[in-house]
């Protein structure tokens, strides 16, 4: 099955390389929008113990709700596409990023925001200087827990038109086909894997040296 | 240089004020040691001066300026603060931590890089061996001496200094404060001092302000303390061996008297700088009644009496 699931790839490299297009920029969007939207906000949550926690809390919440289920939810709202799968992604790519950087944030050590404002820094210097260099191992390892679900989510938005790698997984049960079921199940497995592990490696060399301290 | 003017100073939902109707000033250059016992308002009171913490009412003034007037950033970038646990920033090495607020006031470069070979030189760290560490690397009272280097950087008229060294054990807190009373003596700083260790207090402070309750309860010279302490509550917080205290505030040099005799005669042979109060329990380890006071080289200086510092321990005034 799998030998036929390579030939189907070798015979349509164009519909296979769309998918993983499609496929990878849902994926790489919806993690940069989520980035850009959770890493401010948990750093700035992260001073106020009392909005952090709720903050926690929700973000926990919304993680428990099936990836199928949002994306599902987005279609009466939204319809069908690269757009509504997009937004329902970077839903579910918030809550590890926000619930990471407000742990970082508040994990960073009192005595050295209190040296810090106590030797003129403004918030903004505090903020980007001390607390997001020192937050920064935490935030990295939400990213990659947010980027290696959104992959895995990505395969749903099949299910809302959106194109990507679940087209393949769909038509294949659709059709009884296995092998094209795996033209679909094995890339992302793939991609999900080395994600992982990719941006596993990545955070090792960034931070490996500072976690020894 | 510093003035407090019926400062006050109230946290919602606390029913007494943590410092209240403080008035007291600090001269510049002179060091002003706050302390007093937990709870007292010492550190509410050192953290308004840079308003990390803002007086609820009174004013507070620093060069004669009201500081609520000031912008706080800018304030707080000519003031040096330095605190307990240092809070150097783990991310950073040595140098830039040292260079921070240089950095913040656009100093260049070459001129950053000169201040923070003569900061830590003035600090006692070897230059070449530490510049490049960072925070973790070092011991507890190199962070320390980094602490004072950075708070020192951009030469600030005005130093606030948070029980700097309580985070190392006795002997090297003991060590860094004359070192740090050394440095103090080349250049002119005012410095408020926070300290709960009244012997910390008395070794460094030109003037000591004893705090209870949020309420300056007096404020004098660190032997018109320990001679006149104002009530009961000083009395006991100065300690009962005020008296001995009070003979490690001089030195043998200045209590010693001439040679009679031969030289050689007599007891524990001491340094001109020792305090009375040393030489007197160097005296009464020796078994003897007197003391020889010599100079590095040997050379007989004087000699001293434990009746002369006696004497000296009872007399009342400065």
């Amino acid at each position: 099955m799998l030998r036929d699931a390579v030939l189907w790839i070798a015979e349509h490299p164009g519909l296979f390389l769309k998918a993983v297009d499609t496929h990878l920029k849902l994926s790489g969007a919806a993690l940069a929008i989520a980035a850009a939207l959770a890493l401010p906000l948990g750093l700035a949550l992260g001073r106020f113990p009392r909005a952090a926690f709720a903050a926690i809390n929700a973000a926990g919440a919304l993680r428990s709700v099936p990836s199928l289920a949002i994306l599902a939810l987005a279609l009466p709202f939204l319809g069908i596409g690269f757009a509504p799968s997009l937004v329902a992604l970077v839903i579910l790519a918030v809550p590890p990023i926000l619930i990471n950087a407000v742990v970082g944030t508040r994990e960073v050590d009192a005595d050295v925001v209190d040296a810090a404002r106590g030797m003129g820094m403004t918030a903004l210097e505090i903020a980007l200087r001390i607390e997001m260099p020192l937050a920064a191992p935490v935030m990295f390892a939400g990213l990659r827990t947010a980027a290696v679900q959104v992959i895995a989510g990505a395969t749903l938005a099949t299910f809302i038109g959106g194109g990507g790698l679940g087209d393949f997984i769909a038509t294949g049960i659709a059709i009884m086909d296995f092998s094209r079921l795996l033209v679909g199940a094995v890339p992302i497995a793939l991609l999900a894997m080395a994600t992982e592990l990719g941006l596993s490696g990545v955070e090792r060399r960034l931070f490996g040296e500072r976690r020894a301290g | 240089m510093i003035r407090f003017e019926g400062v006050v100073k109230r946290y919602p939902g606390r029913e007494r004020p943590a410092v209240v109707d403080l008035t007291l000033s600090a001269a510049e250059g002179s060091i002003t040691v706050l302390i007093g016992p937990s709870g007292c308002g010492k550190t509410t009171t050192l953290r308004m001066i840079n308003r990390l913490i803002e007086p609820s009412a009174g004013t507070v003034r620093v060069g004669g300026e009201d500081v609520a007037r000031v912008d706080p950033v800018a304030l707080r970038r000519r003031i040096g603060y330095v605190i307990q646990q240092v809070g150097l920033f783990p991310h950073m090495n040595v140098a830039d931590n040292i260079a921070t607020v240089p950095r913040l006031l656009g100093w260049a470069p070459s001129r950053i890089e000169a201040r923070v070979d003569a900061l830590l030189d003035l600090v006692g760290l070897e230059v070449d061996a530490v510049r490049r560490r960072f925070p973790r690397e070092l011991s507890g009272g190199q962070r320390q001496r980094v602490g004072v280097a950075r708070a020192l950087a951009a030469d600030p008229p005005v130093m606030l200094m948070d029980e700097p060294f309580g985070a190392v054990d006795p002997v090297m807190r003991a060590r860094l404060r004359d070192e740090f009373l050394g440095i103090l003596r080349g250049i002119r700083k005012t410095v408020v001092f926070v300290t709960h260790d009244i012997d910390e207090a008395i070794r460094m402070g030109d003037r000591v302000a004893i705090l209870r309750d949020g309420r300056l309860v007096q404020v004098d010279t660190p032997a018109g303390v320990l001679a006149r302490p104002a009530d009961r509550f000083v009395e006991d917080f100065v300690g009962a061996d005020r008296a001995l205290k009070r003979l490690s505030l001089t030195s043998a040099r200045q209590a010693m008297l001439a040679i009679e005799g031969a030289a050689g005669s007599g007891g524990p042979r001491l340094a001109p700088e020792t305090d009375l109060r040393e030489a007197l329990s160097r005296m009464l380890a020796a078994g003897r009644r007197e003391a020889e006071i010599v100079d590095a080289d040997g050379r007989v200086l004087g000699r001293l009496t434990v009746e002369t510092v006696i004497a000296r321990a009872s007399l009342v005034g400065d």
